[in-house]
């Protein structure tokens, strides 16, 4: 490899006295697409901060085309030529396409005013390359998230960066588009520019990366070209663990055994929302995980949320424990035994202000209380509890959520919906952004529910999650339930096939 | 369960020793402004005439009083995420009627009733403000600032009405007691408003309502999931903050044995949203730092009495007051970069 364009040694970084980073490294060339993977709370995150200016290192060296640089701010980041798409939008969606792809760099006239002309013809271009199609003058917000992340990608490749570093870039899109964004990455890369690419898709790496450097426990593991490994041996080596052990033991913790599932708990016919929902036929039984299968925009997420009682239902029935139930918000949804685990944890599921306590005890809050006070002892029993059987990796139950990691921070969730001891748990997402190593623990935690004889209904896009852990799969195509497959006898290609295929030859397979 | 014990005794245990970050840091701003308050007054001490006369502090707590009971009901809206800009219209409505109904003929012949009335139905049309306040932001949406705008103006417009516009002054002791009476040496109102403090600091830290409202405050869409019963919880909210700028009008109007529907609360929303802020309050909601509120109330009292008695003309304190305002916005924002 000719001289590296960045190069990160010896990196240390401690927040109030716990190391984050105790000894990273990181080594980038010219024109490579190099992944950095790890587990939640390996550093990753913490050592992109330090590159882009966000974090100051508290020891090691930063090499940034040969020479030591110390980068102090984002813009003086960016100024060297590293740009950084992050984990969250970062956009304003009240603003239009074009506004937010020249936010910050807007072409000016002579005088200073912002020439909007050439700004929509620079708005144009960019998204020409990803070939969509936008309303320049449509505010943001009204796209779907899928867009959005694209337009955010746009922007960052836009600035003419050498090194653009995309933070989970996929975790919102669709296939189709996952590809549009491998284009554009290639693309990058042959006009030389370098990327580096944070994802929890192994999968993603193989197609697109050259090299991949692993870190845990706030140190580099391992880097090495992606041709020379495996997605086993990179699991094995970001969770410190035998690649062999691991065969053993299957890639997730579900394992679909016999269908003893009891009583029908929850019944759909024909539910309709004033949301994409079109018609929705299921049943999930007691002791029982039912997959919702689909593309992105297929209904599922709007499935949960009709059954939850977040959109309003306008067509069909629905029967909860065999009566007819009529549930009009969250709390008769909790009143009638159900719990819902939203797909977006930062918007819809932690109070970032919050201790982990304050938030795992949330919903169960008014069977806590008596006489409208807590029972604060009770409360940090129960919470103590649910950090050791969940495994919630924290300083103590008074620190506030926000400063612990995806992963940790969806098993408080958890936590907060399995306090209640619900008779159905609807999971949206349950191992999305979150690392490996919690991602196998969460999926044990909640196949020991159901063992147990909780009912489940798991949303995932997925297909390992689906097919080892559902026992019965429903197929939503545009906001109808097409088909429904049983396990034992999943495979990924019939599952596939049933989500692809045409609604029409669909109809008389609906059950 | 001899495990279960053992957590008992830790549970109980850890309420005590509480070493939490956030808690740290929020007291770590309290000790801050604690220390401000005392640089304050021992700086007085030096340089203030007489300032450790009883009658100072007689002076201070019942010009501050009636500033931090409407300021902790802010604060508990500012928790929201919202604000209430009626605290002073409501004060004037509630002061206003006041007297109205002792002073009324049927007031008079039964002064006892007559006064328990001239108390509770000023401080239930208060309530209903807050209803009002409370439903045009659950129900119908309506932006907290827009919303209580419309009593901003129109709660003064009634109080105007009421009183006919002019100062109307009364004769009646037990009534005043409330603003001129002391117990230790010391305003009764004074002695009202810090166990107001401490009611409400109690009901914010041990009560299910104070965490729904820090977690509506925090994640509005979290907390509905959760099953928290959001619309309830923001109702509530402004209704307490407008019954405790109903008693505040209550005891205004006691202290000057008049009521003058034009002055009564006056500004109070700013005064009242400035003690917040300087206490450690964030207008974007979820934190609630009653102690801090009334910290701020205090601060910000002494710094214009020190001011005055100094002969600073009145007018440069309003400057001296914004000053205070940005630098404890600027420790806010500085705090949450870091």
């Amino acid at each position: 490899m000719a001289e590296s364009l960045l190069r990160m040694t010896g990196i240390q970084k401690a927040f109030a006295g716990v190391p984050a980073l105790r000894d990273a490294s990181l080594r980038i060339g010219p024109g490579e697409v190099h992944a950095l993977v790890g587990q939640n709370g390996a550093g990753k995150s913490t050592l992109i901060k330090i590159l882009t200016g966000v974090y100051r290192r508290d020891a090691g060296e930063v090499l940034w085309q040969g020479r030591p640089v110390d980068l102090k701010s984002p813009r003086e980041a960016q100024g060297a030529g590293i740009a950084t798409i992050y984990q969250e939008l970062t956009l304003v969606p009240q603003r239009t396409v074009t506004e937010n792809i020249v936010l910050g760099y807007e072409p000016r006239k002579p005088w200073g005013a912002i020439d909007w002309r050439a700004a929509d013809a620079r708005a144009r271009e960019v998204l020409s390359r990803f070939g969509i199609e936008l309303d320049l003058h449509r505010a943001l917000g009204s796209y779907p998230t899928a867009i959005q992340q694209l337009v955010a990608i746009g922007r960052a490749a836009s600035m003419e960066a050498k090194l653009l570093i995309m933070d989970e870039p996929t975790s919102s899109l669709d296939e189709k588009e996952v590809e549009t964004l491998f284009g554009v990455i290639r693309g990058l890369k042959a006009r030389g520019t370098s990327v580096l690419y944070v994802s929890h898709f192994l999968d993603e790496l193989f197609q697109v990366c050259d090299a991949v450097t692993i870190m845990r426990d706030g140190r580099t593991v391992g880097e090495t070209r992606i041709a020379d490994t495996t997605k086993l041996d990179l699991i094995a080596a970001m969770l410190g663990r035998d690649a062999e052990e691991i065969r053993a033991a299957g890639r997730t913790e579900f394992s679909v055994g016999e269908q003893r599932a009891g009583e029908v708990f929850l019944e759909a016919r024909h539910l309709a929302s004033d949301r994409r929902l079109k018609d929705l036929s299921l049943e999930v039984r007691a002791g029982e995980i039912v997959g919702l299968a689909g593309l992105l925009g297929s209904g599922r997420t709007e499935a949960a949320r009709a059954i939850f009682g977040l959109d309003r239902v306008t067509g069909g029935s629905l029967k909860v424990g065999a009566r007819a139930a009529r549930i009009r918000g969250p709390r008769d949804a909790v009143a009638a035994g159900m719990a819902y685990l939203s797909e977006d944890r930062k918007v819809e599921g932690i109070v970032p202000d919050l201790s982990v306590r304050e938030n795992l005890t949330l919903a169960l809050l008014p069977r806590l209380s008596r006489l409208g006070i807590v029972d604060e002892a009770r409360e940090r029993r129960v919470v103590e509890g649910f950090i050791k059987a969940l495994g919630i990796r924290t300083a103590d139950m008074d620190q506030p959520i926000r400063e612990l990691s995806g992963g940790n921070q969806q098993k408080v969730l958890l936590g907060r919906w399995l306090a209640l001891e619900p008779r159905l748990l609807i999971l949206d997402e349950p191992t999305r952004g979150v690392d490996v190593g919690a991602k196998l623990e969460i999926q044990s935690i909640i196949a020991k529910h159901v063992e147990q004889g909780c009912a489940v209904l798991l949303i995932s896009s997925e297909f390992e999650e689906l097919i080892e852990g559902a026992h019965n799969i429903v197929v939503l195509q545009e906001g109808r339930s097409v088909r429904r497959l049983s396990n034992p006898g999943v495979t990924e290609s019939r599952l596939i096939h049933a989500i692809a295929e045409q609604p029409d030859d669909a109809l008389e397979a609906a059950q | 369960m001899s495990a279960q014990n053992s957590l008992t005794g830790r549970g109980l245990g850890g309420v005590g020793e509480a070493p939490a970050p956030r808690r740290s840091r929020l007291n770590r701003r309290l000790l801050g402004l604690a220390a401000a308050l005392l640089a304050l007054v021992l700086l007085n001490v030096a340089m203030t005439p007489n300032f450790l006369q009883l009658q100072t502090l007689a002076v201070n707590v019942s010009q501050v009083a009636p500033v931090v009971i409407v300021a902790l009901g802010m604060t508990l809206v500012i928790a929201t995420g919202g604000v209430d800009l009626s605290v002073g219209a409501v004060m004037a409505v509630a002061g206003a009627l006041a007297p109205l109904i002792f002073g009324s003929g049927w007031g008079v012949a039964n002064p006892g009733l007559g006064l328990a009335a001239a108390f509770v139905g000023p401080l239930l049309v208060a309530a209903a403000c807050g209803l009002f306040n409370g439903s045009l932001v659950s129900f119908l949406g309506v932006q907290p600032i827009i919303a209580t705008l419309i009593l901003f103006i129109s709660g003064r417009g009634v109080a105007l009405v009421l009183t006919n516009g002019n100062l109307q002054t009364f004769t009646n002791p037990s009534f005043t007691w409330l603003g001129t009476g002391r117990a230790l040496g010391i305003p009764v109102m004074g002695w009202i408003a810090l166990a107001l403090a401490l009611v409400v600091a109690v009901v914010v830290r041990k009560t299910i309502y104070g965490r729904y409202l820090l977690s509506v405050g925090g994640n509005e869409r979290a907390a509905s999931l959760a099953g928290t019963p959001v619309a309830t919880v923001k109702i509530w909210t402004y209704l307490i903050c407008s019954t405790l700028a109903g008693l505040a009008g209550l005891i205004v109007v006691a202290q000057n044995s008049a009521s003058d529907a034009a002055r009564i609360g006056n500004l109070m929303e700013l005064d009242a949203i400035a003690a917040a802020v300087v206490g450690g309050a964030a207008l974007s909601g979820g934190r609630a730092p009653i102690l801090g509120t009334l910290l701020g109330a205090l601060f910000i009292q002494l710094v214009g009495y020190t001011l005055v008695a100094n002969g600073v003309p009145d007018e440069a304190t309003f400057i001296v007051t914004a000053a205070i305002i940005v630098i404890a916005v600027w420790l806010q924002d500085s705090r949450r970069r870091t």
